[in-house]
């Protein structure tokens, strides 16, 4: 994961540094081209870094999941301290030393590469030092499109509500920073005019160590085999769960398997499965109509998984059968309080409308089939605006009091944990929600024993499997791979 | 106004006029100055005087009349290689500070592509003349130098190629007094180990006496009197 995470930011820095520093020269020099550069790096700036890897995305080229797209955005980032701090560097210096170097008969040339450059340097690293913090920083949102690093505990941490884990990646970030920091500190200082200096070849070795060390990093990366199946997931416990059933169930079978778990949400592993940079990943019926495929909600399970196997069909890819569980929505509150009001289904949560907080995931929010949908099915309308946090965090919400009713899963296993009572849909409108494996249709074509494996799982997983899976996860803190292992012993 | 003896001159300027946002700065100037002469131009600040330096190693160009140096228009020259003919001594005196005051005194040669040891040398050589000795000053940082040491290394670095022509803006018009008079002197003792022709302005009447063989004034971009 460190590898990893170091590829991202040097090979981003590096490049930043190439392109920021001759962007510096220009924009200190030709002040007419240099201020809309420095505007258009300010810009790229003050984009969000997780919308930034969404309008990166679809791009052809540098768009899809991996760490290309993770580079291209860390570069963006890098260029805006390297580009005002290389300008700043140079238009700071004394114009007496400018104007002597002048009046001596330097060509422009001379002056940039015997004066200017070297008193702008302390400047320059002090802009490449801040860039490489923020960098390392901001690659643990890399994780979200699969691109690795250290972001991926945090992510895995999140989703199994774990702070332990969340550390592990937090804790290398902050190290790696305070190391770059430091480092960087010091080779500035060393810079500084007038002193006894790091042997001119100084900054070219750093270059050259950086460089080396991002090609070894990147050598450890380029291990995916070239058949292997890809196999992703979205970034929530139970995805991650699916995922290594769908990677152990391939790989009993013989086959090679790379994982590419915790890719972000439905759209990500969408995009990654139509572009080919995934083969396989496990969706729900309910969640491919309405959010992925725009289709109208159908609520009958049969009639819904042939819409979805028909439309994927047409974009090349399979849907095999369901392997058994529902993971619908779940209006959950706490179990104290539906035995203390009586609340048993959610026509009930209207007696509390008006003191009530509802607290939401992203998807749920915005989803036509969430909220919306739900409040217009049942009359509800909740006098508190919901509070719209990350899916994990909802549950610890509502047990800690923050909110009082929340949408969860079905089959999350914090339900039981946290002492959670589920409200009974009972003016049936969530649609289903069965999970499916998609599998890329020209994969099963190269490899037919891909549908035999998956085929054996159809039906098998149940609601209480899944709770059970997902509370050994993030209620005991297990293994995701281990946990899957004991499930597929029991099912031999 | 024109004291031309001998030789053609080293560097004469003809109907000059240089007019700079505006404002004429310069006004159908002419001047002569014969090779290895010493002249003192006094003026006010802002008479002009550092405009008629620039022009003498084109860092500027007349808008009309022509600057001829070596009997060539500097519109001609190649600037740069008119530059590393005219030595440059500034009042802000712009030393390199990340080179030390060897490699300061020693840039112009290795400009002109001198072999290391030749220019090391030649550092050495200068140190020497302008009171520094290189064993104590060769390896310093010019922060860690008094501001006169640091106009005497100014005064070495501009003639390290040995130009024919040095130019002097105010050269020490930033130090105090005591220090003042000590660098006069000194470069009176240099003036006579070197042959250059020298353009000196300043703003200070002694120090036009003192180092001018000829002393001209400028007043309003003209040159109203000389002696």
């Amino acid at each position: 994961m460190i590898e990893r995470h170091l590829f991202l930011v040097l090979w981003s820095t590096l490049v930043a540094t190439a392109v920021g520093l001759p962007a510096g020269i220009l924009a200190a020099h030709r002040p007419r081209i240099g201020r809309p550069l420095l505007a258009a790096a300010s810009i790229a700036q003050t984009i969000p870094s997780l919308a930034l890897l969404g309008f990166l995305l679809p791009l052809p080229f540098i768009g899809g999941i991996g760490p290309r797209i993770a580079i291209v955005a860390l570069i963006l980032y890098a260029l805006l301290p390297i580009v005002r701090s290389t300008a700043a560097g140079l238009r700071t210096i004394d114009p007496a030393v400018i104007d002597a170097g002048v009046a001596m008969g330097m060509t422009p040339r001379q002056l940039l590469w015997l004066v200017e450059l070297p008193l702008a340097l302390p400047s320059i690293v002090a802009g490449i030092r801040i860039a490489t913090i923020v960098g390392i920083g901001t690659a643990t949102i890399a994780a979200a499109i699969g691109a690795g690093g250290l972001g991926e505990y945090i992510f895995r941490g999140l989703s199994m509500v774990d702070s332990t884990v969340i550390l592990a990646g937090a804790i290398p970030a902050a190290l790696l920073a305070l190391i770059a920091d430091g480092a960087l500190t010091w080779v500035e200082r060393r810079l500084a005019p007038g002193r006894q200096r790091l042997s001119r070849a100084a900054p070219v070795a750093i270059a050259a160590a950086s460089l080396l060390i991002a090609t070894l990093a990147a050598g450890e990366i380029r291990t995916a085999r070239p058949d292997a199946i890809v196999v992703g997931s979205k970034n929530f416990t139970e995805q991650v769960l699916l995922g290594e059933l769908l990677a152990q169930t391939l790989e009993r079978r013989g086959l090679t398997v790379t994982r590419k778990l915790n890719l972000g949400g439905s759209f990500i592993c969408d995009r990654a499965i139509r572009s080919g940079d995934i083969d396989a990943y496990v969706e729900y019926t309910g969640t491919a109509l309405a959010a992925i495929l725009k289709q109208p909600i159908v609520k009958e399970p049969e009639a819904a998984f042939t819409a979805v196997r028909d439309a994927y069909g047409r974009a090349g890819l399979s849907v095999l059968p369901p392997l058994g569980f529902n993971n619908t929505f779940a209006i959950v509150v706490r179990g104290a309080d539906a035995n203390a009001l009586g609340l048993r289904t959610i026509d009930d949560l209207r007696r509390v409308e008006a003191q009530w907080r509802p607290g939401f995931g992203y998807e749920f929010a915005e989803r036509t089939d969430g909220y919306a949908g739900l409040s217009s099915a049942y009359g509800l309308h909740f006098t508190t605006p919901p509070r719209v946090m990350d899916l994990d965090l909802v549950y610890r919400a509502l047990a800690s009091r923050q909110v009082d009713v929340i949408a969860g899963d079905a089959t999350s296993g914090l339900i039981a944990a946290l002492d959670l009572a589920m409200l009974q849909d009972n003016r049936g409108y969530f649609p289903p929600y069965h999970a499916v494996p998609i599998v890329r249709s020209a994969v099963l074509l190269a490899h037919p024993e891909v549908r035999e494996a998956l085929a054996q799982l159809a039906g098998k997983i149940s609601e209480d499997d899944m709770r059970a899976m997902n509370a050994a996860v993030d209620v005991d803190h297990q293994d995701a791979a281990a946990t899957v292992r004991k499930l597929l012993a029991r099912l031999d | 106004m024109d004291t031309t003896r001998g030789d053609a001159p080293i560097v004469s300027l003809a109907g000059v006029r240089f007019a700079y946002d505006g404002r004429i700065i310069l006004d159908d100037l002419n001047l002569s100055i014969a090779a290895g002469e010493s002249i003192a131009l006094l003026g006010r600040s802002g008479a002009g005087k550092s405009t008629l330096l620039k022009l003498i190693n084109r860092l500027i160009l007349p808008q009309s009349g022509t600057v001829l140096v070596e009997g060539r228009d500097t519109r001609e020259w190649d600037p740069i290689a008119l530059r590393r003919r005219t030595g440059y001594v500034l009042q802000e005196i712009g030393l390199f500070p990340h080179l030390t005051v060897e490699d300061n005194v020693a840039l112009v040669p290795r400009l002109e592509g001198w072999p290391v040891p030749r220019r090391r040398a030649r550092a050495h050589e200068l140190l020497e003349l302008v009171g520094l000795p290189p064993s104590e000053f060769a390896a310093r940082w010019p922060r860690e130098l008094s501001g006169g040491q640091r106009q005497r290394v100014g005064v070495a670095r501009a003639l390290a190629v040995d130009p024919p022509i040095v130019l002097m803006d105010e050269p020490f018009g930033a130090l105090d007094s005591s220090t003042r008079e000590e660098l006069r002197s000194e470069f009176q003792r240099i003036r006579k180990h070197l042959r250059q022709t020298v353009v000196l302005v300043t703003h200070d009447r002694d120090e036009a006496f003192a180092l001018g063989d000829r002393v001209t004034v400028l007043e309003h971009g003209r040159l109203t009197c000389a002696s």
